[in-house]
């Protein structure tokens, strides 16, 4: 692709992405507001693709467009339909968002440039993890022939982390069947009264 | 490959960060607490993943010729962002699913889901 | 869901290619972008669109609660079990390199790429299972007003 495409979509996707962001924050109708998040969560998977990241898109799509905004959905059936107006605390609000934002602009000038190559994080355990040659205090050298890095580094070589993270999925899975557990299910006819009749 | 220059890649998704830090706290309903939330989450993710992304670089899948040949590697994204974002992306919806489990909860027990009305009751009881 | 014919028929002609595409995605996690978090998500996807077309009974009789309230157990056993697997040949723990066998060679995996494989299984199955409770306590709650 020509480098003026490149660009097109690039300014595009941000655009979108921040053209969103801002309508969601003056939606009062709940449904929109979460197809518009939805929408937001694509937007941010296909910014993803074009960082060259297409596991965490591939993610992001699936649980951010479908399962979250399933679950909202479904919410949303269970509870109101629309938000109240507006508070009184959105101009001290709008004070505390654009201090933080302005101090955290602040803190990006001490970053690397966006895309070097010689920034710290490329140079110490990540060309190891690339190069598969990743010294190892046990006897046995870790070699891991799989051509996808972030899987070869997520299974093996950063195992625990993934181990732990399965946890959490799982008593996460257990708190949600905890709080919506049905106590008193609806009385189905016993035997006894499926006999009688 | 994004050509925007310099730092203006990480000062949008600042502002999108802002955006949704914006929504949590200034607005009453429940649920579009979560929204915002939500929305604050993808543009870390955003920031993480921009912080990877090497210049003239490609996802990091290696061929499968490079085993054999032994040849230089061509560069890569840094892969170890992407695998910290992956496992951060599904552990954010299952607290997103705990979070409204709560929600439904709350609306059960108080009838409504703005954060004032709630607050009120809770004062008078 | 009854009278919308073009949903339902669309649905019994995506739903058998969206679970294939999970299984896809599942064991070419090592040969492309993919693993265990995106399949389950991907798998749990398919039953959800079956639930939310055909209804939530008939979905329990073909994943019955009790089933997939096992199945969130079983992925982590699976992914702990190949440590201990690990451990009781005498290594540390997840030390892949000790799965090694000589059954069926070159058709097999063994070693790491079989320690990869069996841990990507357990994370995926623990994630659909976890999406798809979570599907049924969310749509199977009643409206208490």
């Amino acid at each position: 692709m020509t480098e003026i495409e490149t660009q097109v979509i690039d300014i595009l996707v941000l655009s979108l992405l921040a053209i969103t962001a801002v309508t969601i924050v003056r939606m009062r109708e709940l449904w929109s507001a979460v197809m518009l998040t939805g929408l937001f969560s694509f937007l941010g998977a296909s910014w993803m693709v074009i960082l060259d990241a297409p596991d965490v898109a591939i993610t992001e799509a699936a649980v951010g467009a479908g399962i979250s905004t399933f679950l909202m959905l479904a919410t949303l059936a269970l509870t109101n339909r629309e938000a109240k107006l507006v508070t009184k605390r959105s101009r001290i609000s709008l004070v505390v968002v654009v201090v933080t934002g302005v101090i955290l602009v602040f803190g990006t000038f001490d970053m690397p440039r966006y895309g070097d190559p010689n920034a710290p994080i490329h140079l110490h355990v990540a060309p190891q993890y690339l190069a598969d040659e990743v010294p190892s205090t046990t006897g046995h050298h870790a070699e891991v022939h799989v051509p996808n890095v972030v899987t070869a580094v997520l299974a093996s070589y950063r195992g625990y982390d993934t181990l732990g993270e399965t946890v959490v999925i799982f008593t996460a899975g257990i708190g949600v069947l905890m709080l919506l557990r049905d106590r008193n299910p609806k009385k189905s006819p016993s035997k006894a009264d499926k006999a009688r009749s | 490959m994004s050509s925007l220059p310099g730092l203006f890649n990480y000062w949008i998704v600042i502002m999108l960060m802002m955006t949704g830090f914006y929504i949590v706290i200034s607005r009453g309903n429940l649920i579009k607490k979560v929204i915002g939330l939500n929305i604050f989450q993808i543009s870390v993710f955003l920031l993480y993943i921009s912080m990877g992304k090497v210049a003239g670089g490609t996802a990091p899948i290696k061929p499968a010729k490079s085993f054999e040949s032994g040849s230089a590697l061509q560069t890569f994204t840094n892969p170890l962002p992407s695998v910290l974002i992956l496992t951060a992306i599904v552990v954010g919806v299952a607290t997103t699913a705990m979070a409204l489990a709560l929600i439904v909860r709350i609306h059960e027990a108080y009838g409504t889901i703005e954060e004032d009305e709630i607050l009120d009751m809770d004062q008078e009881t | 869901m009854k009278h919308h014919t073009i949903l339902r028929i669309v649905s019994k002609l995506l739903i058998p290619y969206i679970l294939l595409f999970a299984f896809y995605v599942q064991f070419h996690g090592d040969y492309g972008p993919g693993g265990g978090f995106q399949a389950g998500v991907i798998f749990a996807s398919g039953f959800i669109l079956y639930g939310l077309v055909f209804g939530l009974k008939q979905t329990r009789r073909v994943a019955p609660p009790a089933v997939i309230e096992a199945l969130i157990a079983c992925g982590v056993l699976i992914f702990a079990g190949t440590g201990v697997a690990a451990m009781l040949l005498g290594g540390n723990f997840l030390d892949y390199g000790l799965l090694e066998h000589h059954l069926l060679e070159g058709y097999l995996p063994h070693g790491q790429h079989l320690g990869i494989l069996l841990v990507e299984l357990g994370v995926g199955i623990t994630v659909a299972a976890v999406m798809i409770a979570i599907f049924y306590s969310f749509a199977g709650r009643e409206l208490k007003r």
